[in-house]
């Protein structure tokens, strides 16, 4: 195959990101997830920071900091941001482990993929048992 | 076009930045399991402590950077209108710079 040729075919290489129609392996999951709770970490981090702010002004914003554990939503979006957490630095784990050629064979990757994803919700739990 | 602006260094970024991030939230966690602030005194002495507080500005950088690499690697895989891919990339680059001042001022310059 010439150059040119093997530039042709890779012009002609499917770019396909439409992800309802991609049958999904459980690494798939673990990858999709990785970067939907990657951008929803960064969008929670003004949020993190009104809060560590609001904590450190004195007293009374401290206690009105503390006062929003005791409010239900709140446990409720505490306990979905740890599972977002959990899963985004479990399978984040999972990629520099892959890195160091830990786990980048098909079988252990699929093993660890799962271990993120039920990881994740274990974790998930644990706070909810925490704060519920 | 992806070859532009993708390369070693962001990938090592990415990485570093998550080992550090990842010590750090475990130093965190264990803080708060063995020896959890029970006060507003102790929670901000702890805090504004010149090692913790400096650790916690790092670790935002390393937090900033690590978001710059990751919704830059988002942006370029779904948004490829040319506008809006670079609006986007300037709205993220301007807001992530906003929130590092903002907790430079937080931890460092607010209250004596």
């Amino acid at each position: 195959m010439s150059i040119r040729d093997m530039a042709a075919s890779k012009r002609r290489r499917p770019v396909f990101f439409n992800l309802m129609q991609i049958q999904m392996p459980v690494g798939a999951l673990t990858s999709i997830t990785h970067r939907v709770t990657g951008i929803f970490l960064t969008l929670s981090v003004p949020f993190s920071m009104y809060l560590l702010d609001l904590s450190l002004q004195g007293p009374q914003s401290y206690e009105q900091v503390i006062s929003l554990f005791h409010k239900f939503a709140f446990r409720g979006a505490a306990i979905i941001f740890v599972w977002v957490l959990a899963h985004h630095l479990l399978a984040g784990i999972r990629h520099l482990l892959s890195d160091v050629d830990i786990g980048s064979q098909l079988p252990a990757a699929r093993r660890s993929a799962w271990f993120v994803n039920l990881g994740g919700i274990a974790v998930a739990l644990l706070a909810a048992g925490a704060l519920l | 076009m992806r070859k532009n602006f993708t390369g070693l260094l962001a990938w090592l970024v990415q990485r570093i930045t998550a080992v550090y991030m990842l010590l750090f939230i475990v130093f965190l966690l264990a803080h708060f399991l063995v020896d959890p602030p029970h006060s507003y005194p102790a929670w901000h002495g702890w805090m504004m402590g010149s090692s913790v507080s400096i650790a916690t500005v790092v670790f935002f950088a390393a937090l900033l950077a690590h978001a710059w690499v990751g919704v830059r690697d988002v942006i370029l895989d779904y948004v490829h209108a040319m506008v809006f891919r670079v609006g986007l990339l300037v709205l993220l680059g301007f807001g992530l710079t906003a929130l590092g001042v903002w907790v430079m001022r937080i931890l460092w310059m607010e209250r004596a």
